[in-house]
């Protein structure tokens, strides 16, 4: 079982990913995706009657908020209990006051880019790319040519 | 119920994603230079599991708990795909997270990812506010 304990392989971790595909279908017939949530969360913060702004539909993407409450919860419990070591996500440079001003200016890109884009890795990445649509590859591409544009900037200047 | 069961569903998808760190801005860094392969072949695998799960589902004609005829309808295609899809690329490349991953960072521990979330949110409502200006 120490295997449990260590950082998984890409080999144990892909196929359990791909599955959420069928299981979300097969159980709720819902389609995986998380970045509508966003809209979500923005009306539980706002008054009501700026709701229609939104243009949101509670009935299919409702469930989202749930699903990310349960993503906070997985990650507590496999750093906390399910971890033979302290694994760091975020770079020594991010926990300062302007590394958060950084992660609050890329959060910005993320929530403004998915919503625009009309869905993130996991809508368009996994479950577009798993029902063969093209436009998914559309958006996937465009996810990784911006990553690369500003990696490769980045690395110059 | 109906709720409790997302959240049972988020949970085992954020373990797992936490457990194959697809959540570190490290590995985020190492997929964008090509320095490693994991994050290729954790979506690459994913994906191939997805669509031969989905092909699978569709010739068995199998429906839902409920008895629903299974919903694979994609995404319309507009401009905002390529647009937005690039400024989300940047995004991920300074973040080091996507949607998911910046919840996971969150309940790992990864306090400064509460900025990200607080600009994600920004950013979802600084598009809705702009829509109609915005090409689609």
């Amino acid at each position: 079982m120490e295997w449990l304990y260590e950082p998984w392989t890409w080999a144990v971790a892909g196929p359990l990913i791909g599955l959420f595909v069928p299981a979300l279908l097969l159980t709720m017939n819902g389609k995986l995706g998380i970045s509508s949530a966003f809209e979500h969360l923005c009306m539980m913060l706002m008054p009501k009657e700026r709701h229609a702004m939104f243009s949101f539909n509670w009935k299919d993407n409702g469930w989202k908020v749930y699903f990310t409450v349960g993503i906070m919860l997985g990650a507590y419990i496999a750093t906390r209990f399910f971890s033979s070591t302290d694994v760091a996500f975020l770079p020594e440079q991010y926990h300062s006051l302007g590394g958060v001003i950084t992660l609050f200016a890329g959060g910005m890109l993320v929530g403004f880019g998915t919503r625009y884009a009309n869905g993130c890795t996991s809508g368009h990445s996994i479950f577009g790319l798993s029902i063969l649509q093209p436009s998914s590859l559309k958006a996937t591409l465009s996810f990784f040519a911006g990553g690369l544009l500003y990696t490769l900037l980045s690395s110059i200047l | 119920m109906k709720n409790f069961v997302y959240v049972l569903f988020g949970l085992l998808f954020g373990f797992v994603i936490t457990k194959a760190e697809v959540i570190s801005w490290f590995r985020i860094q190492s997929m964008f230079r090509f320095e490693e392969w994991h994050m290729y072949l954790v979506i690459g695998s994913a994906v191939a599991v997805g669509a031969l799960s989905v092909q699978l589902l569709k010739r068995s004609g199998a429906r839902s708990l409920a008895g629903e005829e299974l919903d694979y309808k994609g995404k319309t295609f507009h401009k905002g795909f390529i647009y937005g899809g690039v400024i989300f690329g940047i995004g991920w490349a300074v973040t080091g997270a996507c949607p998911g991953p910046i919840f996971a960072q969150i309940g790992a521990g990864e306090t400064p990812a509460l900025a990200t979330l607080a600009g994600a949110l920004v950013g979802a409502y600084l598009y809705h506010a702009n829509k109609s200006r915005l090409p689609h």
